[in-house]
């Protein structure tokens, strides 16, 4: 069974509904990719999933247990970060304070000083940074610190929404090869973009979400390759 | 000498309206509501005192922590009941809502204790301090004393414990605060709790200087205070402090210096200058639209 698995999902905004019945899964050690325009449904699915948003109908689970069912909060603890759209790291709270909280439910004090030290390996600037009051930084440093508090709960699986929104080319490498690295050391990574070229060079598989429905499934190499996904989200 | 003792009233009555500053807004900050009823907690925790003093016979270092728990349920119990349902409601129908535990408090002890003002026993008790030949009021002494080691106790506790870094997580982004495992439900109640437990030492120091207490006690220092949490910046926490202890001096020295009469409208008239100039309040954030 997969670790994440979502059944015939429905979501309403009001009268408005925003996803119409969607499946996909996500196994264990996959980068799975959804990609769409905007306005398609991606935010409402990763905010279903960790419970920000409620659903109409369907099934999430993750490792066999009933996300639904799960209030948002204790979701974290099961292995589960989410690094929401717009980053929404705090931005009166100092670096580091916003890392502490990545680690809230945690107990161990000698373990989460080592995941601090992983994430200060893996984002240096954020140590440098680390009594800076987060809303401060500059945008890559802040999707830097939304990855990091995420790492901070030490993730079996990692939902990200746009990592790449905002940024400079350069930081949009930069970016994509660390996701790339978090994947490879063995979290799950589950990740929705606008940007289709990128994403799909990292991913293993990919969803094409079309106003609330998936149009289009399979191996991101083949995605890349297939007319329709060119034309529509390659620009090509 | 007369202007120090004069500043020591108003510094000793400002920590009384910073205390009860403090629960207004804090519970702004996390709930971006204004709970009116937080005055009228203040007369709660008055009856409860004169009654555990006067009718339990309780000493001081008792009553005072009986007061302090009897409102800290109370403004738990308020929130669940009260403001609890309606997290998703329009802020009108809020405000509502807590005008109307306002006025449920106050005709419960009508109700209870009928109008007449009760004495109460004073729960602090300390002559004048003499410093050579001049002389301060003890009870404003401690009363400030008191303030300072709440003031600084809390600002610790926010700053320094995870709890409290939940508190500030949440007033900023509850989702985001969710996100990281954080229990909005449970970290509003512990504001409530706290603002509530200051509300409840607020009105033993009110009480120790004022001597009755009455269905009403609450309104006057409640509203003094709610304007003091404008003028500091609403929703911040040193900023409730500064605001109360300064509305306290210019009152006294308002009442001292110019006229008993026109110290409440010169307070109100401090209040309307500082928002004309800076809308925020003295150390209020700018508002900064959320994208
Ligand atoms: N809070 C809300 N209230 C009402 N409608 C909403 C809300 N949030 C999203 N929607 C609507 O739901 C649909 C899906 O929105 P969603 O944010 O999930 O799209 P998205 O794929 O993430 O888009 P983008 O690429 O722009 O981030 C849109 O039509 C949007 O207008
Ligand atoms: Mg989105």
């Amino acid at each position: 069974m997969a670790m994440l698995q979502v059944e015939n999902l429905q979501v309403f905004y009001g009268v408005i509904q925003a996803i119409k019945g969607i499946s996909f899964e996500v196994n264990q050690g996959e980068i799975v990719a959804l990609i769409g325009a905007n306005g398609a449904g991606k935010t409402t699915i990763l905010h279903t999933v960790t419970g920000l948003v409620p659903a109409k109908a369907g099934q999430i689970q993750f490792d066999g247990k009933d996300l639904l069912k799960t209030p948002s909060h204790k979701i974290v603890s099961m292995g589960m970060a989410h690094v929401p759209e717009g980053r929404r790291i705090f931005q009166e709270l100092s670096v580091y304070e916003n890392l502490q909280l990545g680690a809230f439910t945690r107990r161990d004090k000698a373990e989460i000083a080592e995941s601090l030290k992983m994430v200060y390996t893996r984002f240096p600037r954020l140590e440098e940074r680390k009594k800076q009051i987060a809303g401060t930084l500059s945008g890559g440093e802040q999707q830097m610190l939304a990855i990091g508090r995420a790492l901070m709960s030490k993730p079996r699986i990692i939902l990200m929404d746009e990592p790449s929104m905002g940024l400079s080319p350069l930081f949009v490498s930069e970016i994509f090869d660390i996701i790339q690295e978090i994947n490879k050391a063995g979290t799950t990574v589950l990740i929705v973009e606008q940007n289709a070229k990128k994403v799909l060079s990292i991913a293993n598989r990919a969803y094409v979400l079309e106003t609330g429905k998936i149009i289009q499934s399979g191996e991101a190499q083949s995605l890349m390759n297939d007319d329709s996904v060119k034309r529509a989200y390659l620009g090509e | 000498m007369e202007f120090l003792a004069q500043l020591v009233n108003g510094l000793s009555l400002g920590s009384i309206y910073a205390l009860i500053a403090l629960g207004y807004t804090m519970v702004y900050g996390i709930c971006k509501m204004l709970n009116f009823a937080h005055g009228d907690v203040i007369m709660v925790g008055a009856y409860t005192l004169s009654i555990a003093m006067s009718t339990l016979h309780f000493p001081p270092y008792l009553a005072i922590p009986v007061s302090m728990l009897v409102c800290a349920v109370l403004g738990v119990t308020i929130e669940r009941i009260a403001y609890k349902p309606l997290r998703q409601a329009s802020p009108l129908a809020v405000l509502i809502t807590a005008i109307g535990v306002s006025y449920f408090l106050q005709s419960l002890a009508l109700l209870i204790f009928g109008s007449t003002q009760r004495k109460v026993e004073s729960a602090i008790n300390v002559g004048l301090i003499h410093i050579g030949d001049f002389a301060i009021s003890g009870n404003a002494v401690v009363t400030l004393l008191l303030t300072i080691v709440l003031m600084v106790g809390l600002t610790w506790f926010i700053n320094h414990t995870m709890t409290g870094k939940a508190m500030l997580a949440v007033s900023e982004d509850k989702g985001a605060a969710q996100l990281m495992g954080v229990n909005v439900n449970k970290t509003i109640a512990v504001t409530f709790l706290s603002g509530s437990a200051l509300a409840a030492v607020a009105g033993v120091l009110y009480i120790a200087s004022y001597g009755y207490v009455g269905p009403y006690t609450g309104s006057m220092p409640g509203i003094k205070a709610f304007v003091a949490a404008v003028l500091g910046g609403i929703g911040s926490v040193p900023g409730a402090m500064l605001g109360g202890i300064l509305l306290g001096i210019i009152e006294s020295l308002s009442k001292a210096y110019i006229s008993t009469q026109l110290a409440d409208a010169i307070v109100f008239g401090v209040l309307i200058v500082v928002l004309l100039v800076k809308p925020t309040g003295l150390l209020g954030k700018k508002v900064t639209e959320k994208v």
